[in-house]
């Protein structure tokens, strides 16, 4: 007996899980769930390894029918969850029944959720994960990269969870203005002053042009002079700038290598941040140094231990 | 050599080893690369090796930057280049032919040379893997003959057929999956180059030895090639 039926979805509703690691030598990109914090919460709630297999839903569209009894958790972005006629807030377990109908309507505070169940979902490892690639026919439900699609079972690995409560004060706040950490790549002094000084002053506008990739930063136009680079690895949440000056955020599914110049890479962090950010939403920059980054980011982790 | 170390993110360095790209560099990305997988074990994460650089991406659960600085420089203190720098030799067959490498004829004009000649200098050397990006198993290998040396289409293709054999600049590449892009394509091979139930998953790996076979066509179709043909512009899709 399976968990859940697909009943509608969008190409944005994908398998997620940590990501792919130990194969980008071969061309093979990272992919995983774009915010990891709220991937991480959806997990908690239920006693999952916080890596477990969730379904990452972006903007909404979906609608799943349960087939059986079960506690499923809910992290990230408020897509006017419903179940049954009753609204569904994120950052908690709920119980589902069989024959009601989980639906995902659209945002209203972020942009993706991440929906978990006990053990978390089932879904073959491919090369070590289960995260759904498109561009790379990798991961998801079959193992080929697609994404949920009508018709679609979902079933999950464990039985009764551990459901726990989530302290309502370690909600990310989603309403408030996203300020990205970024730290400074080595190609930062090819950038003219007055770039620089407009990379962490100016507001930036999230492009509509945008997928798991990467997402394009509309503002003003950064001129890079130094020397062109030949291509190299791209580093998690790297920031490029290709010629027409506009930045563009490097995502889970990016390509392996490329030549751009960056002004630097967003923290583990701003990247979760960013990818609760709406097309349209306005956004700030901020320089930081690796040693601190990576201080908040055991801090952060530690949350998960001690609550 | 001139190695640099360079923080490129929270949880990445990159080591810079040269500056151009040089067929000579490779036996020393592949000493340095095996260097750092001992020195980081578990807590590296990926290795990124390109033209003239390493990525490596650590766990910040495990390792500080200092600690994976001192990780790094310590794997290459003494590094020297082995003998036999252990890459695999591989033969491709190739299909060359306009029916599946709409640009073998333009390469030809272009080099002041016959179809003929384009053939036999592409498949008369071995080349080396420099890297693999742009999609998985996807292989940037060179340097090929200064005469086939051509840019990438002002137009890219929506839609490459996998095993398409192209050449842009002076490297030359075959696609694993379709794709759109933008290489010169002169003929297709039946190899699987991407596999992900195949142990390794693909078929090249950097610092590996390639040379192309020329084959005909009823070999390529025995070989288990697909001979569709395609669009000779960039414009048109599938």
């Amino acid at each position: 007996m399976s968990g859940l039926v697909v009943e509608r979805a969008t190409p944005l509703c994908q398998l997620q899980d940590a990501g792919r690691f130990g194969v980008r030598h071969l061309g093979v990109t990272q992919g995983g769930a774009l915010d990891w914090v709220a991937m991480g919460w959806a997990n908690w709630l239920l006693g999952n390894p916080l890596g477990a297999p969730v379904v990452e839903v972006a903007l909404g569209g979906l609608r799943l029918v349960c087939q059986r009894d079960a506690c499923l958790a809910l992290a990230g972005a408020d897509l006017q969850a419903r179940l049954d006629d009753q609204p569904l807030a994120p950052w908690r377990h709920f119980a589902v029944r069989r024959g009601q109908v989980l639906d995902f309507i659209g945002p209203r505070l972020g942009a993706r959720t991440y929906l978990a169940a006990p053990g978390g979902f089932l879904a073959p490892a491919v090369l070590g994960s289960c995260a759904t690639v498109v561009r790379e026919g990798l991961g998801g439900l079959a193992g080929g990269g697609r994404p949920l699609q009508a018709g679609d079972t979902l079933d999950w690995r464990g039985a009764a969870p551990v459901a726990r409560e989530m302290p309502a004060a370690l909600r990310p706040d989603l309403a408030a203005p996203a300020r990205l950490d970024l730290v400074v790549g080595a190609q930062i002094g090819g950038f003219d002053s007055r770039s620089l000084f407009d990379a962490f002053n100016a507001d930036w506008t999230l492009d509509t042009r945008g997928d798991r990739m990467g997402v394009r930063l509309q503002g003003p136009v950064l001129d890079y002079r130094g020397e062109g680079l030949v291509s190299e690895g791209i580093p998690p949440g790297a920031v490029q700038v290709p010629p027409d000056g506009q930045p563009f955020v490097l995502l889970n599914d990016r390509q392996t290598i490329g030549g751009y110049p960056r002004l630097g890479a967003l923290t583990l962090l701003a990247q979760a941040r960013l990818a609760q950010c709406v097309p349209g939403e306005r956004l700030r920059l901020r320089a930081r140094d690796a040693d601190s980054a990576q201080r908040e980011h055991r801090r952060y982790l530690e949350r998960w231990r001690q609550v | 050599m001139n190695p640099r170390i360079e923080v490129v993110a929270m949880d990445a360095l990159m080591l810079r080893l040269f500056d151009r790209i040089e067929e000579d560099n490779l036996p020393w990305l592949l000493a340095a690369r095996q260097r750092i997988v001992e020195a980081f074990g578990a807590a590296l994460l990926d290795l990124v090796p390109s033209y003239t650089t390493l990525m490596l991406h650590y766990d910040v659960t495990r390792l500080d930057l200092a600690e994976a600085r001192r990780r790094l420089a310590a794997a290459l203190d003494g590094l020297r280049v082995p003998e036999d720098d252990g890459g695999a030799r591989h033969t491709l067959p190739v299909w060359y032919d306009p029916r599946v490498g709409p640009e073998l004829t333009r390469l030809a004009e272009r080099g002041g040379l016959e179809p003929a000649d384009v053939i036999r200098l592409h498949s008369e050397r071995d080349y080396r893997v420099f890297a693999l990006g742009f999609a998985p198993g996807f292989a940037f290998m060179g340097l090929v003959d200064p005469r086939l040396a051509a840019p990438r289409l002002d137009t890219p293709r929506q839609r490459v057929a996998a095993g398409s054999v192209g050449i842009a600049e002076r490297q030359t590449a075959a696609y694993p999956l379709v794709s759109p892009g933008g290489w010169n394509l002169i003929g297709r091979t039946p190899a699987r180059l991407f596999d992900r139930q195949r142990d390794g998953y693909s078929l090249l790996r950097p610092g590996d030895r390639v040379r192309f076979e020329a084959i005909d066509h009823a070999t390529f179709l025995r070989l288990g090639g697909d001979d569709t043909p395609l669009a000779p512009t960039g414009r048109a899709a599938a």
